[in-house]
């Protein structure tokens, strides 16, 4: 096994230029599950980014909330600024596990681990987050929205590092999250759902439900348009427009499907 | 033999440097190297919690953290605590088999040592990460709100 472990981002780049086969690790709470019977991985060459400063914490400026790549789950739990001003953000993270992986876990993270599941990028989806990608070669900016082209496939190339990821700031009118999993907590979602709306309109996010999360754009048309709604089974054509779940280890598609609609339903009934 | 790494930590307040298989998580240096036999494991996966440790005073999983991520930082394991802050978990019933036990113990001391955290979440949320298969959580749960309330 081989682990380079730079101190700079410049570094980080040099050495993933180089080396563009090595795996950038941050909080590792995806890359080490069962680690010990997973001996293929300890053969790989590892780009340790956890010890580049540049990388930490997180910014405002006056139009955006900025994530640092290393920026945890539980350094916007506690910011008692996130959670009030981008609510939807703390509201995620304390779904991720518990603590020990929220203190862990990094957003930067959970978007390239490409999870069709994962409970921040849905979030971070619907407030139109854009991923910063840099290498050697410049500096590149893709709306989360448009950065997954499959499964576990997305636009960063191998000698790319994600280094923020940009949130505007934005007031909504209408902005929850709800996932459905086996239990409140501990549990990988069924089904996530983000939406809000704000002056651009409405953005819904979806997760668990498709190859990758994705944004809705048959639903956002829906309601834009006003269409009145009289039960969740109005909502099921743009469902099956925008979304294809499948039965899997968690969940089943027709399961999937029915709750999407309902949580959709109920949600915006309440908002 | 594969290529040795070396680290230093500040592990139970005390300096420890030594080389290490960059393959190792610091469960298994915990345990393996420094017969600190406190930590368990668990699922392995980072869901039960048996694991817990402090790193750089946080709660995290030994059992996903690769052991080069520890250089320069700060670890504290059960071993650290002083038992005489584990007896109202103790005297609540929280304890049956034991494996979840030392991690139980560590999330447990980390709330009692933040109470702030009470104004934002609730115990169960913060324990969310330590699964026990015995005694189920009230007893967990009511040993740690004693605790916080300073009873004995």
């Amino acid at each position: 096994m081989n682990v380079l472990q730079p101190r700079t981002k410049a570094e980080a780049l040099a050495q993933l230029a180089e080396r563009p086969e090595a795996i950038p690790i941050a909080g590792g709470t995806d890359l080490l599950v069962h680690w010990p019977t997973r001996p293929a991985e300890h053969d790989r060459t590892y780009l340790d980014v956890s010890g580049i400063d540049e990388l930490k914490g997180m910014r405002w400026t006056d139009r955006e909330l900025v994530l640092g790549a290393l920026a945890t789950y539980w350094d916007v739990i506690t910011d008692a600024r996130a959670t009030r001003e981008l609510p939807l953000l703390g509201q995620a993270a304390r779904q991720v596990g518990a603590v020990q992986i929220q203190a862990r876990g990094t957003w930067a993270g959970n978007i390239v681990n490409g999870s069709p599941a994962a409970d921040g990028v849905p979030v971070l989806m619907a407030y139109d987050a854009v991923v910063v990608l840099e290498s050697q070669r410049g500096r590149e900016e893709v709306p989360l929205a448009q950065f997954y082209q499959g499964y576990k496939q997305m636009r960063r190339t191998s000698d790319q590092l994600v280094v923020e990821i940009r949130i505007p700031r934005r007031v909504y009118a209408v902005q929850w999250f709800e996932k459905v999993g086996s239990r409140r907590a501990q549990a990988i979602a069924k089904v996530g759902l983000a939406v809000v709306r704000g002056d651009e309109g409405w953005r819904i996010a979806a997760a668990s439900v498709a190859p990758t999360v994705r944004r809705c754009a048959a639903l956002e048309r829906l309601l834009a348009e006003a269409t009145p709604l009289r039960s969740p089974d109005d909502l099921l054509p743009a469902i099956d427009r925008d979304v294809a779940p499948i039965d899997d280890i968690r969940s089943t598609a027709s399961y999937r499907r029915r709750v999407m609609a309902r949580v959709l339903y109920y949600g915006l009934q309440a908002s | 033999m594969p290529d040795m790494l070396a680290v230093a930590f500040t592990l139970n307040g005390a300096p420890v440097s030594l080389e290490v298989d960059p393959a190792e998580r610091l469960l298994d240096t915990l345990r393996y190297r420094l017969g600190l036999t406190g930590t368990k494991e668990g699922c392995g996966e980072g869901e039960c919690g048996a694991c817990t440790v402090y790193l750089d005073g946080l709660p995290v999983n030994s059992c996903l953290i690769p052991i080069y991520q520890v250089h320069g930082r700060r670890v504290e394991t059960v071993e650290s605590l002083d038992p005489a802050a584990l007896e109202p978990l103790r005297d609540s019933g929280a304890t049956q088999c034991g494996a979840c036990t030392p991690g139980v113990a560590m999330t447990a001391c980390w709330i009692a040592t933040h109470p702030q955290l009470l104004a934002t979440h609730s115990i169960r949320e913060l324990m969310a990460g330590n699964l026990c298969r015995c005694t189920g959580y009230d007893g967990i749960v009511d040993g740690i709100a004693a605790k916080l309330a300073g009873r004995p």
